[in-house]
């Protein structure tokens, strides 16, 4: 399911609302948790899950050209764990 | 403070002119909408952002920490996130300008 197909189906379950705003709403939605995570802050969705940022520690990579050793600054990468209701559900097909 | 559905909520009501029902049932659809698409075994892609991507995973031996005791860990599907380019730019640019 792709953004667009997000926004289709949300549109055909909300009636009362113009699909424009459906669609405004996603993108400011997105944008919301994106500009969490961007200042450093958590999300926590009951139900679905929580994202935060893991640091990474400065390590020493390589060029994989030339061989030689290249310094890598630590960074942040977002990470999500799944809530236990999505953990569920999606574990429910399987036997 | 985390952001929460409350916040999320409050932010439609106050950039879209949605009143509070309005906002809070979208929310709660939003995410809805990508727990069942899952649940279906579909990928959610959400450019921009990210993508949620389904592992299974097989059934492997375990072991309780408390007791020692082996007991095997059933076989699962998973879901696993993995940010988009433009999510992790933005999370490098603070990163940056929290190190300088």
């Amino acid at each position: 399911m792709t953004k667009s197909e997000l926004i289709d189906i949300l549109s055909a379950k909300q009636t009362h609302l113009a699909c424009k705003d459906i669609e405004l709403a996603v993108k400011i939605m997105l944008d919301h948790m994106s500009q969490a995570l961007a200042t450093g802050e958590r999300i926590e969705i009951r139900g679905f899950g929580s994202f935060s940022l893991h640091y990474r520690p400065p390590r020493m990579g390589r060029n994989p050209k030339t061989g030689e050793a290249v310094p890598l600054p630590g960074k942040y990468a977002p990470h999500f764990k799944p809530g236990k209701e999505l953990r569920e559900r999606v574990n429910s097909g399987i036997k | 403070m985390a952001l929460t559905k409350v916040k999320m909520t409050n932010k439609l009501f106050a950039e879209l002119g949605l009143n509070k029902r309005e906002a809070k049932e979208i929310v709660e659809m939003f995410f809805e909408e990508i727990r069942t698409a899952l649940e279906k075994n579909a990928e959610v892609k959400l450019s921009g952002f990210g993508n949620f991507v389904l592992r299974n995973k097989n059934r492997r031996p375990g072991r309780n920490p408390k007791t020692g005791e082996e007991i095997p860990i059933t076989a699962r599907r998973v879901v696993t996130f993995r940010s988009g380019q433009k999510l992790k730019a933005r999370v490098e640019a603070y990163a940056r300008s929290k190190s300088q």
